[in-house]
């Protein structure tokens, strides 16, 4: 399984070492190190989400309120410092993660009570918070000067050529794919969405773990949202609209299983990696945007492809070692319901 | 003393006595075995035993002492495993994750030491002399593996008392012999195991002891070695069959075939199945359940498809696989579970009862809510189903009214041949016989019709003739008049009279 498993997120980082060898064969810029550091500045908003995202995913579950938690997040962030312009840059990124981890427990909470899919309550609030975001902002917008220097500078900050934004993307990865691999409560938020029935059954306490889940997801959008102020230094109220789209999409491709169970957040990271760097590499590329869409749809379809082409293959080799089993064992049933009837 | 003891245990659900003062011991290093027709309580109890039903009366000793079993972590708690016919494990997870799942042995810091858990999961198979490789996915386990693993499961929690559900039901005969050596190991150690099973030869072989049970109540529990076969089946049917029943088998005289089946298998839920229904006969299809009875009326219908084979409407066969065609050629097929798959729970009470013909009741293609609405209240009053208004939700009505509207469904089609799958199942004894009524009334206006029940009594009462079905063949055809709940039950298990 752990091979299987090396496997998908191996094909999903080969498929990015195709795309940047392809691209950089024909623009050789792309792969100068402002080039790389774009790239990784613009990715590690989104691979904080989707490590957030396969937290719950992998519970059988889907957080789709996260564009809405980083747009507001994002926008508190710039109020705080309007507000305060002396605050410490941990205690605005402890801010922007309580918020977060609030609204996740928003989720994890309604989700409990109402016993209703998480796809239609996490629906439900990504318009909610939206709705509160555009009416506390109505129409203001916070502009860099209006943050301090020392924030924005976090946002562009880099340490030996790698930017901080990346380094801080890595951190949480680190973190959680070894809670979610290597935690006896990680391991249960796997198999919750293998079989919920059976880990109702073995005493894992579905309904606390799950709620942790969308306290995690939510902690992290916060997080991204204050990433988000601090990369871009202008805030609004649209701020990460349809993100939730792109975060799904990252996981699927990065081969986390849409019904639960499987996958990793390296490879939800890999696959928010790849997401953005077919962005940038069509444009250097100079293909038509809207190819880039197609594209990323084509990626997502592949990918499901492959997941399933994957099971198929499992399920066969499991269908043809049973019958293989089972003729062996009727012969010897047989043999020894014969022997049965001549002791009688 | 008994390791485990059952005293007086009663359980109710709704108006239905599923159990009545049950009380039976499980010794120590013994095989216990508990055997009861389809329907005698005995998946109730092992639900109480592992803490998912709580008894409404009597209770649960452990050496003497009562436990309170009020969910399933209490079972575990007290040393109670249960192992089902098909284990739930986690299909993405390894083995020995699934094993240890919640409790996985950790290193520095918490984390979960992974070459500490497969050596631990080794040694569990070593102790069970079996051989499953403790990293595998548990996806693509056969069952037999499957049981193993729940098995390795509850020696890891220090298990003592081991429940099994109908472990071998589907397991082939090697399967079956590594099984007992399992079962006859953990006795070895002192455990207590209880051993549900319809293979009176496998009762016979692994239990030292035996307890009969009978419509939820216990009738006897005696050494093994004291019964032969015969007795048991006798202790397990042995019941009048009351006045529930309308009809008098054989009384009419049954006109042309109108549904032939010849030849009918598919490789591994039945084969070379083959019999006919003539008009205005009932002809019933009975069976342990697992015997591949529902298997073949849903092939006959063209729910499932079939490897081999014909079925024939009135001399013309129907393609396979196609439930359109059959029910075209005037078949109705009434399923085993409603909720899934014969209403559709949210939908109003007319528009469930009008689903099956909606052509008809179109007009250039559009429905007319009038005709709607007289055909479901045409047929809603000639079952006599209870409803509030037509406009009600269906998830709102009783089993039995539930049950009754599937029938009206069907029988808005006026089809040639009705097949129901466990007519009364869950449905109380008034509606009942209510149901036994209509079904009668329907083979007498000329229906052949074909019933699928797990209960002799009703096989008994309502069919001209009986089909037994065993392990996916038919193994006997005996007319209404002349079966006994001996003779079906003899051939159901697959056990012949005098014979052990």
């Amino acid at each position: 399984m752990t091979a299987l498993r090396a496997r998908r997120e191996l094909g999903v980082l080969l498929a990015l070492a195709l795309l940047v060898a392809f691209t950089a064969a024909d623009n050789s810029r792309f792969l100068s190190s402002q080039s790389i550091r774009d790239v990784l500045l613009s990715a590690s908003i989104l691979v904080v989400l989707a490590v957030g995202q396969t937290v719950v995913v992998v519970t059988r579950n889907i957080d789709l309120s996260v564009g809405s938690v980083l747009g507001l997040t994002a926008f508190a962030t710039g109020k705080l410092f309007v507000a305060a312009p002396g605050t410490p840059l941990v205690v605005a990124v402890l801010a922007g993660v309580g918020l977060g981890a609030l609204c996740g427990a928003l989720n994890g909470a309604l989700i409990a009570a109402a016993r209703v899919p998480a796809l239609v309550i996490t629906l439900g609030t990504l318009y909610v918070l939206r709705g509160v975001d555009h009416s506390w902002a109505s129409g203001e917008q916070i502009n860099a000067a209006d943050l301090p220097r020392s924030f924005l500078d976090f946002g562009t900050a880099t340490v030996l050529g790698v930017p901080v934004l990346a380094l801080v993307a890595a951190a949480v990865l680190l973190v959680v794919a070894t809670w979610l691999g290597s935690y006896r409560v990680g391991r249960e938020l796997y198999a919750i969405g293998s079989e919920p029935a059976a880990a109702r059954l073995s005493g894992i306490p579905v309904g606390a773990r799950v709620f942790l889940a969308f306290v995690v997801s939510g902690a992290l959008a916060g997080l991204a949202g204050v990433l988000h102020a601090a990369r871009y230094g202008t805030v609004d109220a649209t701020v990460g609209s349809g993100m939730e789209l792109q975060v799904v999409a990252a996981v699927v491709v990065g081969g986390v299983a849409i019904f639960g169970g499987s996958g990793t957040a390296y490879g939800a990271a890999i696959g928010a990696l790849l997401l953005t760097t077919i962005g940038s590499s069509l444009a250097v590329l100079r293909v038509d945007p809207f190819w880039q869409q197609a594209a990323v749809g084509g990626l997502i379809l592949a990918a499901i492809g492959l997941d399933r082409a994957l099971a198929a293959r499992t399920a066969r080799r499991a269908a043809a070692r049973s019958a293989a089993d089972a003729a062996a064992g009727q012969d010897a049933g047989r043999r020894g319901e014969r022997e049965a009837t001549h002791g009688s | 003393m008994s390791l485990l003891r059952l005293r007086d245990v009663s359980k109710s659900f709704g108006a239905v006595a599923a159990v009545r003062g049950v009380s039976f011991g499980l010794d120590p290093g013994v095989v216990h075995g508990l055997v009861g027709e389809n329907g005698a309580g005995k998946s109730t109890v092992v639900k109480m035993l592992a803490g998912v039903h709580r008894p409404d009366a009597g209770g649960v000793e452990i050496e003497g002492r009562p436990v309170e079993l009020h969910r399933p972590a209490d079972a575990k708690a007290a040393g109670i495993a249960v192992i089902h016919q098909e284990p739930t494990l986690f299909p993405d997870l390894s083995v020995a994750e699934n094993i240890f799942m919640g409790r996985q042995p950790t290193a520095r810091l918490g984390r979960i030491d992974r070459a500490a858990m497969r050596r631990a999961a080794e040694e569990l198979f070593a102790r069970l002399g079996v051989a499953v490789d403790p990293e595998r996915q548990a996806r693509g386990l056969s069952i037999a593996d499957q049981q193993v693993v729940e098995i390795a499961k509850a020696l890891s929690l220090d298990a003592r008392v081991f429940v099994m559900d109908e472990p071998t039901a589907a397991l082939t005969g090697v399967e079956v012999r590594r099984l007992f050596a399992v079962v006859r190991g953990l006795c070895e150690r002192g455990a207590a195991v209880l051993f549900i099973s319809h293979r009176f030869d496998e009762v016979f072989t692994l239990c030292r002891d035996l307890t009969v049970m009978r419509d939820g109540a216990w009738v006897s529990t005696d050494p093994v070695a004291d019964l032969t076969v015969e007795t048991v089946v006798r202790r397990m049917v042995g019941r009048e069959v009351s006045a529930l029943y309308p009809r008098e088998p054989g009384a009419n005289e049954p006109g042309e075939v109108v549904l032939d089946v010849k030849g009918l298998s598919r490789a591994g839920a039945f084969s070379d199945i083959g019999f006919e229904v003539r008009a205005g006969e009932i002809v019933a299809l009975a069976g342990l359940v697992g015997a591949g009875r529902s298997e073949v009326v849903r092939a006959v219908f063209g729910v499932d498809r079939y490897d081999r084979g014909e079925v024939r409407v009135g001399g013309r066969r129907l393609p396979p696989g196609s439930p359109a065609a059959a029910m075209a050629a005037g078949v109705a097929l009434v399923p085993e579970d409603r909720r899934q798959q014969g209403l559709v729970m949210e939908l109003s009470v007319e528009r469930n009862a009008t689903l099956t013909r909606l052509r008809p009741l179109a007009r250039f293609g559009l429905l007319s809510g009038r005709g709607e609405r007289r055909a479901a209240a045409e047929w809603a009053e000639r079952l006599r189903v209870k409803h509030g208004r037509p406009t009600d939700a269906v998830g709102t009505l009783s089993g039995g009214n539930q049950q009754k509207l599937v029938l009206a469904k069907w029988l808005a089609t006026s089809p040639k041949v009705l097949i129901v799958d466990e007519p009364t199942r869950g449905i109380d004894v008034g509606t009942k016989a209510e149901v036994h009524r209509l079904m009668s009334g329907l083979a007498d206006e000329g229906m052949a019709v074909v019933m699928v029940s797990s209960e002799l009594p009703e096989v008994l009462g309502m069919a001209d003739r009986v089909l037994v079905m065993r392990e996916g063949q038919l193994t006997a055809e005996l007319p209404g008049r002349r079966a006994t709940e001996e003779s079906v039950m003899f051939a159901a298990t697959g056990q012949r009279e005098g014979g052990a």
